[in-house]
């Protein structure tokens, strides 16, 4: 019954979102205030009754009704509990529910906090977003539904697979889909724009909020999926250049871009056309990234069960969104009044060139994922590996790498970049003198990776020395040192945080691909082994129960100079009812990085394959991570987000004309 | 600086920027792109010892044997040729006989493939074929559904 109300709510959820699509777009060309408000209760009745549907079918998981498909192909009965939510959204069905009821939150979000939003453009908002949402919901009735009933209910489920069975990885997708989703506010934001005519400070820090919100939890969700990887595949890596991967991380890298862009627009009226365009590039990257993930065109080690009709139908929604909005964009753009002039050295210039490399960065990404499919038009089977992304993407990112502590320095307008780079002396000092004992440590082993920390010291130092050089420290009192830094708005804070985060990124990543090592040896209990001054003992294993998996657990005593230093108990995970096995990690962080063992296959009596890594400084990428993940968080809460955006700019009498 | 010297600084920037990026693309696309072959490919096109490539195809039934130490052999077949495979290391937790995988090396010369990885497909859908048969004589589930379950890594 319950399945069959979430059903129902599911198709009731379609007919909603066309009204909320249809009738305030009537009602504004009609200029009918009544007609245009339906959007806001519009937008909450469809989210309640995605609520309701999504919610059913988590009911249909918890209490485990097998004689729903979904819940039989993904769930079993002697499944955690906190397994069996998550596995609401662990397959390929669930997934797009969340990723609709997302959605509509978003909307709602809109409709709730845009009291003092523009009317007209809350109500073109309102209808994109219901757009989105009609096609996406029309996809998961017509391709994807997820109550489908089996006749005969089998006695269990199949299971969810056993590897998606961990806690970030539950969490992965929700934070994920926040990201993605997320990116089509902005999406809105710009169709709206462009059906409006007008673009000004107003529409820029609307735009910049959920900008960030969509950001910040792309970072975590990529953060996640990236921290997952490595503690339980036991390949001891972090990131692969998979297409899966890549396919989150190019709207991640134009979200980067369009969350700098929005900020010229906002402060100095200027590049409203370009922040408009990758509004529309970054949301469709989003939906290219669900075509890529959900339509099996790319061969990748993780993907979604595939259905060449499901790619087809995105491959629809993506063609209609993004054609549609560049059409408009090319229709509109030129009535888009450009403003502010500004020199090329000036904080809106280092914003551009942070525009210019990430956006061409995100292409070279985008080529290399799609090169295979062009060469298999061509009857060639390749595939593009992680050397093409590291030789093209890594040299791209250098010179912003180098750039990032200058752009804040600069001011508005007309920069002094003598002056920027005189008072980030210290910074380049403190990263040489870290270059300098890099190279000694590691007895010179590789020149280029000393630089490159260096250069992620320089960018965590330089983003310091900014707040200290604006809170006047070492020039005024500290009085008044204190009181600058307290009032400092909060989005300086958050800039400084985004791009530390982005140095200790740098850092650890150079770190660990450098100087990791890798050792892979038959032991039998009883053998010691060496790896990066740490001796470890192989003591034997045993087998443990788990709620729905037998473990076998090895026992590793980790020594180093003569001293105990821990236990570590990597396994191996055999689950019963899809009779496959996982890797379970044993990891030792130490203050300079990862101790990591995974055990292999049993070769003779007692004795296994075991696979060793010590990944310095591997734990600063997700530290990294969170910490621009921080920094976008404390920018959200700057007051001027807060707090009485600005008066709309007067209609322009093109832009009524055009009406 | 007139407004037009700006503009073409920053147009110039740009393709500049955008010059490097092509070029790097090109160059790495030249060197780095790995082939895909099946066993059937593998002797149709007479690949030549030495040359990186993936392999891909199914795990042959039995043909799984472990060394003295931790080096691996095993037969990958497309049903229709078989190559050798040769590696050392810990196979992922999906690695199994009759199913699909994807190693990456080299030939040597005596015609065995040398891989420094497999990668076997994780699939949400996995389904082991002895349960995907069981349920088909049950009637609910189609042959389609078992395709997708059996990932063949291509």
């Amino acid at each position: 019954m319950i399945v069959e109300i979430g059903h129902f709510a599911l198709i009731l959820a379609a007919i909603v979102a066309m009204v909320q699509f249809a009738v305030p777009l009537w009602g504004s060309y009609k200029s009918d205030p009544i007609l245009m408000h339906v959007a806001i209760p519009a937008a909450q009745t469809h989210l309640m009754l995605l609520a309701i549907s999504f919610f059913s079918l988590m009911w249909a998981f918890v209490t485990s009704d097998f004689s729903v498909m979904n819940v039989f192909a993904n769930s079993h009965s002697a499944k955690p509990l906190f397994f069996k939510i998550s596995g609401v959204w662990a397959n390929h069905e669930g997934s797009m529910l969340l990723w609709v009821l997302i959605l509509a939150l978003y909307g709602v979000m809109v409709a709730s906090f845009g009291r003092n939003l523009p009317p007209s453009l809350k109500t073109h908002v309102l209808s994109v977003q219901a757009l989105i949402s009609v096609a996406f919901l029309l996809f998961i009735i017509f391709t994807s539904n997820p109550f489908e009933r089996i006749p005969n209910p089998p006695m269990d489920g199949k299971g969810l697979n056993p590897i998606l069975q961990d806690f970030a990885l539950s969490i992965h997708p929700p934070f994920l889909y926040l990201g993605y989703v997320g990116f089509s506010i902005a999406f809105s934001f710009a169709v709206a724009a462009l059906i409006e005519g007008r673009v000004d400070a107003a529409w820029a820090r609307w735009v910049r909020p959920w900008t960030l919100v969509a950001w910040i939890c792309l970072t975590i969700g990529i953060m996640l999926g990236s921290w997952w990887a490595y503690y339980e595949l036991g390949w001891g890596g972090w990131w692969f250049w998979d297409p899966v991967e890549n396919a989150s991380f190019m709207p991640w890298l134009a979200g980067t871009a369009l969350l700098h862009s929005a900020l010229v627009v906002e402060k100095r009226g200027a590049l409203k056309l370009w922040t408009i365009l990758l509004s529309i590039l970054t949301f469709s990257l989003s939906l290219m990234g669900a075509f890529l993930v959900r339509s099996g065109v790319l061969s990748s080690v993780h993907a979604f069960a595939v259905d060449p009709e499901r790619g087809i139908f995105i491959l629809g929604i993506l063609t209609f969104f993004t054609g549609g909005a560049l059409s408009l964009f090319a229709w509109r753009a030129p009535d888009l009044k450009q403003g502010g002039i500004f020199a090329p050295i000036s904080r809106e210039g280092a914003l551009v060139f942070n525009n210019l490399i990430l956006v061409i960065a995100c292409g070279t990404v985008l080529i290399g994922t799609l090169w295979p499919l062009v060469t298999e038009a061509f009857g060639l089977k390749i595939s593009v590996g992680a050397p093409y992304f590291e030789l093209t993407f890594a040299p791209l990112m250098l010179p912003l790498l180098l750039a990032i502590p200058f752009g804040p320095l600069l001011a508005w307008k007309r920069g002094d970049l003598r002056g920027a780079a005189h008072r980030l002396y210290a910074a380049a000092g403190i990263a040489l003198l870290v270059v300098v004992i890099t190279y000694s440590v590691t007895s010179g082993e590789s020149m280029i990776a000393p630089l490159v920390i260096g250069i992620g010291v320089y960018i965590v130092a330089g983003a310091a020395s900014e707040i200290l050089w604006r809170a006047k420290a070492f020039r005024a009192d500290w009085s008044e040192v204190r009181r600058r830094l307290f009032n400092m708005p909060r989005a300086s804070y958050g800039s400084m945080l985004g791009h530390m985060g982005i140095g200790l990124f740098v850092i650890g990543s150079v770190a660990t691909s450098v100087w990791n090592t890798e050792k892979i040896v038959a032991m039998s209990p009883g053998d010691t082994q060496t790896i990066a001054g740490y001796d470890v003992r192989f003591d034997g294993v045993k087998n443990i129960q788990g709620p729905n998996f037998i473990e076998k657990v090895g026992s590793f005593n980790v020594m180093k100079n003569g001293e105990q230093i821990t236990t570590l108990h990597p396994g191996k995970r055999a689950y019963m009812v899809q009779k496959m096995p996982t890797t379970e990690t044993g990891i030792y962080n130490a203050w300079d990085g990862d101790l990591y063992l995974a055990v292999g296959d049993e070769l003779q009596k007692g004795a296994y394959t075991v696979r060793f890594y010590f990944n310095p400084f591997i734990r600063l990428i997700w530290l990294g991570c969170l910490i621009m993940a921080l920094g976008g968080l404390v920018s959200l809460t700057d007051r001027r987000l807060r707090i009485g955006a600005p008066k709309r700019a007067k209609k322009t009498r093109s832009a009524v004309a055009a009406e | 600086m007139t407004r037009k010297q700006r503009r073409s600084a920053m147009i110039f920037t740009g393709l500049g920027v955008l010059a490097v990026a092509v070029g790097l693309v090109l160059w790495a696309l030249s060197g780095n792109i790995m082939f895909f072959y099946s066993p059937t490919d593998l002797v149709e096109k007479q690949v030549k010892p030495g040359q990186r490539f993936r392999l891909g195809g199914l795990v042959e039934e039995g043909s799984l044997v472990r060394g003295q130490s931790t080096k691996i052999t095993f037969k990958v077949t497309d049903n229709a040729k078989t190559v050798d495979v040769s590696f050392e290391g810990v196979l992922p937790d999906l690695f199994r006989e009759g199913q699909g995988v994807v190693a990456e090396g080299k030939l040597n010369t005596r015609g065995v493939f040398v891989a420094d990885s497999v990668l076997a497909k994780h699939d949400e859908n996995y389904l082991p074929p002895e349960v995907a048969s069981s349920l088909k004589k049950k009637g609910v589930w189609s042959d389609k559904d078992t395709k997708a379950a059996k990932g063949t890594g291509s």
